[in-house]
């Protein structure tokens, strides 16, 4: 099959426009196969937009787009085939029970009665809920109802899994749950697409990130890469005697030019590493200050280099286009 | 054992993901091919019955409704209109049953107003399947809730006197018109859920069209006693031939051409509101 070979997703300007306002302005985006990309944007981002596009919901107004090499309006059908869409609302029935939902569901796709009951039981068994199986999903709680709206999208199991904000509005057992199940299902080969406002799920999640701001991609890349992108973090020193922490304060601030906080921690300061452009270089003049320690008798007990947090690199980026705008 | 572990895991919610059981699920080889058209449809339909089921309230409209409909009208209209009600009721019970069905038939439209919010359609939506299949299901659904009020306006009739000339066939015939009617006079309904914004103007709007078109027609009078511009109307209305049609039915004498309009102008609905409203559902 050829196309195996093309990338779960390819966009090209893509566009979308409701009155007045340009929702997605022009993306660019590739996503490689089998892995957690992460869409990172504040509210009204046009993450979901994006997402509706590529899951042939919305007809893009300009630009084009593909799934696995196939045109989400020309090949939609083709498309739907391959996808599958857990939305930022429930997408689920919840006027029916957990099973009814599963196994309508697998009637739609093409289960016989029999074959979508069995696999209703399966995958409510996997997800801890047979005790739910007869309930109405209104009555299921947030967690529940997030694992029965991802059980549901991988009835059959998917190519590409669209998990529009997977853990908005739950609570961190519930979250750290959804999680695992992302991570067990990518390690199955499925290509999840995941948009977020949260960074660090992003950054516990997904091996790329596309950092989206009033429709259009303001960074994009690795974690790491999008970190040392934007500045280079800190560096932390515990020394063994506090007597030294004023001489080290001088020291620190002479190598490494910058602001030297002292931490609550009576032996411990903490130093803005100025970025250059990689992290290599935050690495770099770290480690000749803490040579310089050495050199003048100052004895450090522990160090750590700090990668800023993707919170400030999402504050870093949208500023950057801000005073630019 | 098993079961007093899993009611305890439920209490809790202590769900852990174990990667050997979801990956066990999730390993499943090709997906079946997608269901058919009709199938799909079936489906829907059936969800639709399950919805019954879990909100059995709804079914208020196609039980309560038309058993006050046909009570007042007859005991209304009865003694004025033809000497007493049980006279009246020969003429009024086909005009009553598609007057009520017909008004029923905009709770379709208000149901998939409310439906199509929710998101679970988005799944619908993106599922490989034919994609009028959710809501043609809906209106087979409907049309279920449909025989429902025809069985109970029937049975009240026949209680209160009405006795129907054609028999059993006739009425099996006569229903069976009303039916296909009214799947496809749905279909305007189905457009109005879609274009209008709530439950509430939907119900509005289809009040509005619904009342002229069953009041200023054949159902409770002979359109011969009203004033020749009125009767041009009634004669261009297509609730008018069916009430005909299904009056033909019932009384086992049939109107031909008038069971002939009613096809005409039940395909003549279908293929406009159709299409548009598939269009506005593929748009939202």
């Amino acid at each position: 099959m050829t196309a195996s070979t093309a990338p779960a997703i390819e966009t090209s300007g893509l566009v979308k426009v409701f009155g007045t306002t340009r929702a997605v302005d022009g993306i660019d985006l590739t996503v490689p196969e089998a892995a957690v990309y992460g869409i990172l944007g504040p509210n009204g981002a046009g993450k979901t937009t994006f997402v509706r596009m590529l899951a042939t919901l919305l007809r893009p107004d300009a630009g084009s787009a593909t799934v696995f090499g196939r045109d989400i309006v020309g090949d939609a059908s083709v498309v739907r085939t391959q996808v599958s869409l857990t939305g930022q609302y429930a997408s689920i029935d919840e006027d029916l029970t957990g099973t009814e939902n599963l196994v309508l569901l697998g009637r739609l796709l093409g289960h016989g009665k029999a074959a979508a009951k069995r696999r209703s039981g399966e995958l409510l068994d996997a997800f801890g809920l047979t005790d739910a199986a007869d309930r109405q999903v209104k009555n299921y709680s947030g967690g529940m109802r997030r694992r029965i709206d991802i059980a549901a999208s991988i009835i059959s199991t998917p190519r590409l899994l669209f998990l529009d904000e997977p853990t908005t509005g739950l609570d961190p057992r519930s979250r750290n749950q959804v999680w695992d199940i992302v991570r067990i299902v990518v390690a199955q080969g499925t290509t999840v697409l995941l948009t977020t406002q949260y960074l660090d799920e992003a950054d516990h999640l997904a091996s790329r990130i596309a950092v989206i701001d009033h429709g259009t991609v303001i960074a994009e890349g690795t974690p790491g890469e999008l970190k040392s992108s934007v500045g280079a973090g800190s560096v932390h020193v515990r020394l063994r005697n506090g007597e030294q922490r004023a001489q080290a304060e001088r020291v620190l601030a002479a190598e490494l030019g910058t602001e030297v906080h002292f931490a609550a921690d009576p032996v411990a300061l903490t130093a803005r590493i100025a970025g250059g452009e990689s992290g290599h270089g935050a690495a770099e003049h770290a480690s000749r200050a803490l040579a310089r320690l050495a050199q003048d008798g100052i004895t450090v007990d522990d160090f750590s280099l700090g990668q800023p947090s993707l919170d400030e690199v999402f504050l870093a980026l949208t500023d950057r286009k801000e005073t630019r705008a | 054992m098993t079961s007093t572990s899993s009611a305890e895991r439920a209490e809790t919610d202590g769900y852990t993901p174990v990667a050997d059981n979801l990956g066990a699920v999730l390993a499943t080889g090709e997906p079946p091919r997608p269901p058919s058209a009709w199938s799909a449809s079936v489906t829907f339909a059936w969800r639709a019955m399950l919805k019954i089921k879990h909100v059995p309230e709804q079914l208020f409209d196609v039980t309560a409704f038309p058993v006050i409909m046909t009570l007042m009208f007859t005991y209304l209209f009865g003694g004025a209109l033809a000497g007493s009600p049980e006279e009246y009721l020969q003429y009024l019970l086909p005009g009553v049953l598609v007057m009520s069905v017909a008004m029923i038939t905009m709770y379709t439209g208000v149901g998939l107003n409310a439906d199509i919010q929710k998101g679970v359609f988005d799944r619908f939506r993106t599922l490989p399947i034919w994609r009028p299949s959710a809501l043609v299901g809906a209106v087979i659904g409907d049309v279920c809730r449909y025989s429902l009020a025809s069985v109970v306006i029937i049975v009240l009739g026949l209680a209160l006197g009405y006795r129907p000339g054609g028999g059993l066939v006739g009425v099996l015939a006569g229903v069976g018109l009303l039916l296909v009617f009214s799947f496809a006079f749905s279909w305007i309904w189905t457009l109005l859920g879609l274009l209008l914004r709530s439950e509430r103007s939907v119900m509005g709007v289809s009040a509005m069209v619904l009342f002229p078109l069953s009041f200023l027609s054949n159902v409770f009078v002979d359109p011969r006693t009203m004033p020749s511009w009125l009767q041009g109307f009634v004669d261009v209305n297509p609730i008018a031939h069916l009430v005909a049609a299904v009056r033909g039915a019932l009384s086992g004498q049939w109107d031909g051409s008038a069971t002939l309009w009613m096809f005409v102008s039940a395909g003549i609905i279908l293929a406009i509101f159709g299409p548009l409203t598939m269009r506005m559902y593929n748009r939202k």
